[in-house]
């Protein structure tokens, strides 16, 4: 246990050594963690919750009131603080695509191990099925499921339905890429030679397996982050959110709603917009660059190695 | 049973079905089979080294793969230690396949106690090709010689463990052993690569080693060394080797048994020196015709073999080697040669050769 640790300590400062200087990847990490620190901090954010109404001396509310009149993001048509809407959103926004973007990522490699690896039947079918939600636009589907299961009165909440409409149809892209992967891997020598030593699938597949595919894994998570969070934004904005618990999609719906663009009340449509931009963009970013640094034939060359050990012999010399 | 072989095999066939059409299904013709090994049988006596020599495609490989377990055979017996193994024997007896009188083996052979492939994995271990191929990127060394003893759960402890991988890679030259545990195989050389192989090879300490082509994919500088480890292991571990290979030079300092391949036959097996002092068959004649002599002075003719090999879908009737035999009559056209001994434990197929 003690290697291991000690070799994956290794690994992971040999990555960040070459992470940190890749501009691309850092501006993306920066990005995603920033907002990620803002949802958690919210509360010390702003000394107001999201349903707080602003009101004027004579306590009436401060509706659709500029930034220059108040706060640092001015208030929407019922005098709420939309700087306070905006940094709970993230918490919402983030909560469900990060779920969702988890649940896809795991049903999508599972099955894509499974049918790459074992072929035949289970992979014929698992694929015809993967085809068929490919087919469906994604979007619509959606909707009509959302809505649907809305309608069921099921004792979840309606953040939770979201989460695992949007986790258990989004799985389709990163079924296939696993898939494909095992298939060229599972015919590489030394998953024949695993073979040869007597191993069995679970072992080929935990052992020799999985660790060729997890960098394509992580890589292709952050990106379907980046998607997840998009399509939550795409149905709350359709109305498909919990108004209860806004999140940046819900902002956009009600600001569309209630006629922000028209009264020019561009404070409440630009910042939730914006904030979908900057995490999507993060999760772009990092996903593409820890994509192409997590190729294994990029790692280095036996030689490296070696200079590796003389370079610690001289150092003891 | 000290005295009988380590491995027997008899009459083994491997047939690849081609994928049939359409059309073929349902004109219910028989699916096209490649025939790559069709009916070959020899033994290894515990701690001898047989090389199988024999051109690209001609099915030495798949004899390496199934003797394994990686390939099903279409027929024939396998035994090791004295019994069967053999995933097409246990279809068979699972009711999978029908079982007809007289199909595989004999009655006899067919009671033999049998052998699970996981058994046999345990004492019989493959050494692939291309040593840059054969190890996980991902895992250690440590973690790649160790692999067969998590896989057969042995030596749990683990002190014991770590003992005797230890000992495993300083047999095989990798001195000194702990240098090596926490390296990547991206950080050796081709060699080095290879040792870890047979390392992880030996650590389960097995009784067969089967190594297909071990030295094909090495700097010739390097293919001396793995061979003499390979050697020094055969006779401190009298582990039996079969040894596949394409290189005739290789043999001759290798092997204490040879056995000449053509298209998924023998066409002659023997000892080494025997064999390789007095060919018979036209094949062996003219493979050992170019192998490359050092002294000029010494230039042989060469006997180059015209023609290409047939396709092994299509296989010529009569010998299969008619087509490219130099020295062919018209009978050879007709009727498949018999092995003929010409000496104690040598033997050839060709109606051309006079039985000694």
């Amino acid at each position: 246990m003690n290697e291991s640790w000690l070799l994956f300590k290794r690994s992971l400062s040999d990555f960040w050594r070459i992470f940190r200087r890749n501009r691309m990847g850092m501006t993306g990490a920066v990005l995603v963690l920033a907002a990620v620190m803002v949802a958690v901090i919210a509360p010390a954010l702003s000394p107001y919750t999201p349903a707080t109404v602003i009101r004027d001396e004579a306590g009436r509310g401060l509706t659709f009131a500029p930034p220059s009149v108040h706060g640092p993001l001015g208030t929407d048509d019922a005098g709420r603080d939309v700087w306070t809407q905006l940094v709970y959103g993230a918490r919402i926004s983030l909560t469900v695509g990060f779920m969702a973007g988890f649940i896809a990522m795991f049903v999508g490699s599972l099955l894509g191990i499974l049918a790459g690896y074992f072929g035949g039947w289970l992979d014929n079918l698992l694929m015809r099925v993967t085809d068929v939600l490919l087919v469906i636009p994604d979007l619509p589907l959606m909707l009509v499921l959302v809505a649907t299961l809305r309608q069921m009165e099921l004792k979840v909440s309606p953040l939770t339905v979201l989460i695992l409409v949007i986790g258990l149809l989004y799985w389709t892209s990163t079924a296939r890429l696993v898939r494909s992967q095992v298939l060229s891997i599972k015919e590489r020598q030394f998953v024949a030679r695993a073979r040869a030593i007597g191993a069995g699938h679970f072992h080929i597949i935990r052992k020799h397996i999985l660790p060729q595919i997890m960098p394509l894994i992580v890589a292709n998570t952050v990106l379907i982050l980046s998607t997840a969070i998009l399509i939550e934004s795409g149905l709350a904005f359709l109305g498909l959110g919990d108004p209860t618990q806004p999140s940046w999609g819900t902002m956009l719906n009600f600001a569309f709603d209630r006629n922000a663009i028209s009264n020019g009340a561009w404070w409440f449509y630009l910042p939730p917009g914006l904030a979908i931009v900057w995490v999507s963009l993060g999760c772009v970013l990092l996903g593409n660059v820890l994509e192409e640094m997590l190729n294994p034939r990029l790692m280095g060359h036996h030689l490296e190695g070696e200079a590796r050990v003389v370079k610690t012999e001289a150092g003891r010399g | 049973m000290p005295d009988s072989p380590l491995l027997i095999v008899e009459n083994l066939v491997k047939h690849f079905p081609l994928n049939s059409s359409l059309l073929d299904l349902l004109l219910r013709r028989e699916p096209d089979v490649v025939r790559a090994v069709d009916g070959v049988s020899f033994s290894l006596a515990r701690g001898e080294v047989l090389a199988i020599v024999g051109e690209s495609g001609c099915g030495k490989t798949t004899i390496a793969r199934t003797l394994i377990g990686l390939e099903e055979e279409t027929d024939g017996t396998i035994l090791f230690g004295g019994q069967r193994i053999g995933t097409h024997e246990r279809r068979l007896r699972a009711g999978l396949i029908p079982l007809e009188a007289g199909a595989v083996g004999t009655r006899e052979q067919q009671t033999l106690p049998r052998m699970s492939l996981k058994h046999l994995r345990q004492h019989a271990q493959m050494i692939f090709q291309d040593p840059y191929e054969s190890l996980n990127p991902r895992a250690t060394i440590f973690e790649i010689v160790a692999e067969p003893l998590v896989v057969h759960g042995l030596l749990r402890k683990r002190e014991e463990r770590i003992a005797r991988v230890k000992s495993a890679l300083e047999d095989a030259g990798l001195r000194p052993a702990e240098d090596y545990f926490l390296r990547y195989p991206h950080e050796l050389s081709g060699g080095q690569r290879q040792r870890v192989v047979i390392a992880g090879a030996m650590v389960l300490e097995p009784e067969l080693l089967i190594a297909d082509e071990p030295v094909s994919m090495l700097d010739v500088s390097i293919r001396a060394e793995i061979l003499n480890l390979l050697k020094e292991l055969q006779k401190k571990r009298g582990v039996g080797i079969v040894f596949i290979t394409h290189d005739l030079g290789t043999v001759a300092y290798f092997a204490d048994r040879l056995a000449v391949m053509y298209l998924g036959r023998i066409v002659e097996s023997g000892p080494t020196a025997e064999v390789l002092r007095n060919p018979q068959h036209p094949y062996t004649k003219a493979l050992l015709s170019v192998v490359p002599v050092p002294n000029p002075r010494l230039r042989r003719e060469r006997i180059i073999l015209q023609g290409e090999t047939p396709n092994p879908l299509n296989l010529p009737g009569g010998c299969r080697f008619h087509p490219r035999c130099p020295v062919a009559v018209a009978a050879c056209k007709q009727s498949d040669p018999a092995y003929i001994r010409v000496a104690e434990g040598h033997e050839t197929a060709c109606l051309l050769v006079q039985p000694a």
